[in-house]
């Protein structure tokens, strides 16, 4: 080695410093999608708490105990019923615009070759990504529902929690870390979808292909999850056991589907996750 | 080729499923079971004189050969076509099975005789005659078929009165029937039998009525519906209408018991007859017996005292209560099947002995739900010994409450529902049930503080006192109706309801009652014991338990005249059975819930692994000076199109090198591999004599701008720019931010965010971030463009600057006229190949020299890529450069 006459770097670069997470977060947080997403999620609790006083007593079926005629019932109860409409397809579509975009929209700007050539490592770029995109979906995730129960308890107040289907009361201490649980689950239900569009997003130079893509394999997944004559089949569809949280809810608290939902996808998100890896690693950088 | 494999792949898959599918279709499927339809004919009556035509469906066992019989019997209403289904089932386990129409059913002769030992019996027996002498049927003994009998309701009836007529019977398996028929119709939970019974109504009405609704007789254990008539359309006669298919001495009896409502003598000898009661101690036949839960037909009391007999016998008995019944219920269709199989197949087809299957009791209970499919799952929780509905250890739950009158309204309307008879599977398994206010006391027990879970019967102690006419005033005037006739009978229906909390309804447990008749002395009082409905329910932690005692009830006769009654307790226990046996299968997750994320880390592990590239440590020392040296480098287009072939050349030290070439000439395709964004398909690149691979470290001393700016555009200039050299990980001093800064000449634009900047502003940022940290080796594609003259001018002097420090600047381009102005040395390109290389000056001498001619540096470049392209043999030529696709 001729080390002293020749660096094998140029002063100060460090392959394990480059790229770090502050950067990443600044350079997504600026954006304006990040922020019109958290905006949006910020304001649907505020949203649905205006839409509840303006029909309020309207024509609420008398002792319903479904999750919607329920939500005004305490903040918790609030909270819950935020969370079943937004899941579905709100959350969905956060998650995949953080994860589906992280990579392809810096390929989109160009930005990524000289990110790559700078040089941050290819391995070391898509997990500094991923970490961020996860947080970021997460961050979304997290922030609804207790916008909610803030909402809710300004609105609604901080009541007992009053439990679907059964119109059992039960202690709003004693839900909290049920609640806990429930905000715990809806993350890993999002797992698959975040990692499709991370995957997606390395193969992509169009972030919007990325998102969509993600989104269409939720919309897919839940007209498949329709066909009664799937069977048990259809427990294994990355979005079967996207609504497994309500059990948590229940009464008696019951982790099986929960098990099964966490278990697809981890699955599902491990694999996606190892090909975007393995991809992006071998792939010609041609944006 | 990335491509191809993925295309590959996809091919792979598809055919993988289309072979899945081809398969799926194509997989030999059992053989075919063939029913044949036949007339029986056969003599029974009292004499056995009188000839009866029984309309029979035989299936041979699947796949020939020997097998035992099994005689599939129908339920009430039902014909042989209700269990066809079942019979196709069996007979393709390799049995051979016999379906009928019972007499006065279907298509068979003769009339209902309700499983009398004179009719019905001496038919199945003959059946059993006939079996003998099929040639697929097993024997045991000439004229002895190896036989086992099924069936549900009626049909589990006739099971057990022929084994008990027929020793040549081997297994049974009858399923929600009766032990006593006349203890059925005419229940009395206090004891004292169906004499002093209460009627049960509406499920007599529906037994012997042919207007009862079609329950569906396909479920096999709900076959109660209507009687049909063979004559058809033909106007019927008087005794047609009222008494169908019924021999007629039968028809006179439920007729006299049913406008009584209470049972004769006559009545409850003749429904005995029809009952295994009346052969206690003559079935010795190994017998599965399964009891609905949800039956207030026929409840599990039946089950249990059939299973008591025949166990006395010392013959085999399992107890099954599954979650069906005659008034609905999951039905189990599968499971039934399943234990009906497994009890024949140990008794017929192994010949008994030890290792008997399944467990000697087993009770269906809820599992909750399934979490995917939202159904209800049913798990049997088993004991190997049948507890009988005492439990095995019984327990005390305190219970209070106040005396509490009721009234039995005047003609026992309206009255309180606990199920209604016939319409089970309507209501559904809501276990909502009814009860009018003023006809029912109530005692509560205190909220459980442990789970319990009652199995059997539970029993109480109530005391009743007798109050006279409602319009007497409250109790006082109880003295005065006291000159009335002396004692009087008292109808009440006792329930044993779960009580959750106060917001919601009690919840009557399968929706059972147990109706007592109590004879209370006029202004007296009776203590009665009252052995509430056998249940199997779980009672949970902080639910009541919660007596009911109602004057009326749906299904019942009660009287008609009102009344009113006191009712407390007269000992405040309640004393519930307890099977502690009984144990519930545990219910893990399914074993893929933890193989599959397993397997996926193992997957991911094997991709992620198998991907990586060889580290790049690959050091040339003699070459570690010089900035660049490119070796025999090739990459060609997806469609085998050569973008750079066998490109060698090398940069030394301080040099300004013009990459020089039309469009499509390789150049930003050899810097995409300099920067290591793409891989070579052979050859390589060294800078300072360390391997290029996508992220090398010694990348870190090369600058670069190829193919145009890349910025975040909501970014200002200044934030891309201290982004991009902080996301290098350097040192911020090392950047020598303000020298690019004065390179990039933004002004105040700098502030601004980038996508609000004209071309020109990028670029000249983006030459600025190429400079950051003063690289070692600054490589420039077309830096030029989109620049104004002066800026162009300005732009060439800060690189010749900028390798006079002792850097070196590779610039690419298509305008000669730049490089000739900038570049001391050139490396000219054409079709992905080297055309020449060398110093600008050189390059213009040997031109000169050679023919004198052109002396610009344009003429040359013309000249050389002019012979390349006709070397190459391109008849196209030069005309292809200007519109030459970019590498």
């Amino acid at each position: 080695m001729t080390a002293d006459t020749a660096p094998a770097t140029a002063s100060g670069y460090s392959p394990g410093r480059t790229l770090p997470l502050s950067v990443e977060i600044v350079r997504q947080f600026r954006r304006r999608r990040t922020m019109v997403m958290f905006t949006l999620l910020l304001a649907l609790p505020w949203v649905l708490v205006i839409a509840f006083s303006l029909g309020a007593g309207s024509n609420a079926p008398q002792n319903s105990l479904r999750l919607s005629d329920l939500a005004t019932e305490s903040a918790l109860n609030f909270a819950a019923f935020a969370l079943s409409v937004s899941a579905s397809f709100l959350l969905v579509v956060a998650v995949a615009l953080f994860c589906g975009d992280t990579v392809a929209s810096e390929a989109s700007w160009s930005s990524l070759r000289y990110l790559l050539a700078s040089p941050v490592p290819r391995d070391r770029l898509l997990r500094q990504k991923l970490i961020v995109a996860f947080g970021y979906a997460a961050a979304a995730v997290v922030s609804l529902p207790l916008m909610a129960l803030l909402a809710g308890t300004v609105a609604f107040g901080w009541n007992d929690i009053t439990i679907p289907g059964t119109g059992e009361v039960i202690p709003a201490a004693t839900v909290l870390p049920r609640f806990g649980i429930v905000i715990g689950y809806a993350l890993v239900s999002q797992l698959v979808v975040a990692s499709l569009a991370f995957l997606l997003s390395t193969m992509t130079d169009s972030p919007l292909g990325a998102v969509g893509g993600a989104v269409g394999l939720v919309i897919v997944c839940n007209i498949l999850q329709a066909v009664e004559t799937l069977g048990a089949l259809r427990e294994f569809l990355p979005t079967y056991w996207n609504t497994a949280w309500l059990d948590a809810l229940a009464p008696e608290l019951d982790w099986s589907g929960m098990i099964k939902g966490a278990s697809v996808s981890v699955t599902y998100s491990v694999i996606l996750l190892a090909l975007a890896f393995r991809r992006f690693r071998r792939k010609d950088i041609v944006s | 080729m990335k491509f191809a494999r993925g295309r590959r792949l996809v091919a792979l898959l598809i055919a993988l499923a289309l072979a899945g599918t081809a398969a799926w279709f194509l997989w030999p499927s059992d053989p075919p079971v063939r029913g044949t339809e036949l007339t029986i004919p056969v003599l029974d009556g009292p004499a056995g004189d009188q000839r009866v035509n029984l309309d029979a469906t035989y299936f041979p066992p699947a796949g020939g050969g020997k097998g035992p019989a099994v005689l599939l019997a129908h339920g009430f209403g039902g014909s042989k076509t209700s269990v066809r289904a079942e019979a196709v089932r069996l007979a393709g386990e390799g049995y051979a099975v016999l379906t009928w129409s019972a007499r006065g059913f279907g298509r068979s002769g003769g009339e209902i005789a309700l499983n009398s030992p004179d009719y019905e019996v001496k038919d199945v027996r003959q059946l059993i005659d006939w079996l003998a002498r099929r040639p697929e049927v097993r024997l045991d003994a000439a004229g002895d078929p190896r036989v086992g009998i099924a069936g549900g309701s009626y049909g589990g009836a006739i099971a057990l009165m022929t084994a008990a007529y027929d020793a040549r019977v081997d297994a049974i398996v009858p399923q929600i029937t009766w032990y006593d028929l006349a203890d059925a119709l005419f229940p009395n939970a206090a004891g004292g039998g169906p004499e002093g019974g209460v009627f049960k109504r509406m499920w007599a009405g529906l037994f012997f009525s042919r207007g009862a609704p079609d329950t569906g007789g396909e479920r096999g254990a709900a076959a109660l519906g209507a009687l049909t008539t063979p004559q058809g359309q033909r106007a019927l006669t008087g005794r047609e209408v009222a008494c169908g298919r019924f021999l007629p001495e039968i028809c006179d009896i439920y007729q006299t018991v049913a406008e009584r409502g209470e049972a004769t003598p006559e009545a409850v000898e003749r429904l005995r007859q029809s009952s295994p009661i009346s052969v206690q101690g003559r079935i010795k036949t190994p017998t599965l017996l399964i009891q609905g839960l949800h039956d207030s037909l026929f409840p599990l009391e039946h089950a249990d005292a059939n299973a008591r007999a025949i166990a006395a016998t010392g013959a085999p008995v399992q107890v099954a209560w599954f979650d069906g019944g005659h008034d609905g219920g999951d039905g189990e269709i599968d499971w039934l099947h399943e234990r009906t199989i497994a009890w024949f197949d140990h008794w017929l087809k192994r010949d008994g002995g030890a290792g008997i299957p399944g467990s000697a009791f087993e009770v269906s209970r809820d599992g909750g739900r399934d979490p995917g499919t939202r159904r209800r799952v049913l798990l049997h929780a088993e004991s190997a010994r049948y507890p009988g509905l005492g439990g095995t250890e019984r327990r005390t739950v305190p219970l209070t409450g106040p005396e509490q009158r009721v009234a039995n309204p005047p003609g026992g309307s309206p009255s309180s529902i606990s199920s209604v008879p016939g319409f089970g599977e309507l209501l559904g398994n809501l276990n909502s049930s009814i009860t009018m206010p003023g006809q029912s006391a109530s005692f509560d027990s205190a909220p459980l503080t442990a789970p319990l879970e009652i199995t059997g019967n539970a029993t109480v102690t109530v005391r009743v006192r007798a109050e006279g006419r409602p319009d007497a005033q409250d109790g006082e005037d109880a003295g005065e109706a006291g000159d009335a006739e002396a004692p009087r009978e008292v109808t009440l229906f006792a329930r044993l309801e779960d009580v959750a909390g106060d917001t919601q309804p009690a919840v009557l447990p399968n929706g059972l009652v147990a109706p007592v008749k109590v004879a209370v002395p006029e202004s007296g009082t009776a203590d009665v014991t009252i052995r509430l409905p056998a249940i199997d329910h779980r009672f949970d932690v902080g639910h009541r338990l919660r007596l009911t005692l109602t004057t009326t009830d749906l299904g019942y006769a009660g009287p008609d005249a009102p009344s009113v009654s006191a009712i407390s307790l007269a000992s405040p226990g309640l004393t519930v059975p307890v099977a502690a046996t009984l144990r519930t299968p545990a219910t893990g997750p399914d074993a893929w819930t933890w193989a599959l994320p397993l397997g996926a880390v193992v997957i991911a592990l094997v991709l992620v692994l198998t991907g990586r590239r060889r580290a790049s440590d690959d050091v040339d020392p003699e070459l570690a000076d010089v900035p660049l040296r490119i070796t025999g480098l090739t990459k060609a287009y997806r469609n085998g199109e050569k973008a750079v072939d066998d490109l060698s050349f090398t940069v030394e030290r301080g040099q300004v090198l013009g990459l020089l070439g039309p469009n499509g000439a390789g150049k930003t395709t050899t810097m995409r591999m300099l920067m290591g964004l793409i891989h070579p398909d052979a050859g390589e690149i060294r800078i300072f004599g360390r391997r290029v691979t996508p992220g090398a470290p010694v990348l870190s001393r090369l600058g670069s701008f190829v193919e145009g700016p890349g910025f975040l555009p909501h970014l200002t200039g200044r934030a891309n720019l201290e982004l991009y050299w902080r996301a290098t990980g350097r040192p911020a001093e090392d950047a020598h931010m303000e020298e690019a800064l004065e390179i990039a000449a933004l002004g105040a634009a700098l502030d601004r965010a980038v996508r609000t900047y004209s071309q020109g502003m990028r670029q000249r940022l983006a030459i600025a971030q190429a400079m950051l940290g003063l690289p070692d080796l600054l490589v420039l594609d077309e830096p030029t463009n989109g620049l104004d003259p002066p800026q162009i001018r300005e732009m060439r002097q800060v690189l010749i600057r900028y390798a006079e420090r002792g850097r070196t600047v590779i610039v690419s381009s298509h305008l000669l006229a730049e490089v000739e102005q900038t570049c001391d040395h050139v490396v000219v390109m054409h079709r992905g190949r080297l055309v020449t290389t060398g110093t600008v000056r050189d390059l213009l001498d040997r031109a000169a020299a050679s023919n004198g001619g052109p002396r610009r540096l344009e003429d040359v470049f013309l000249t050389l890529i002019d012979q390349t392209a006709n070397g190459a043999g391109d008849p196209a030529g030069i005309g292809d450069i200007k519109i030459g696709e970019r590498a």
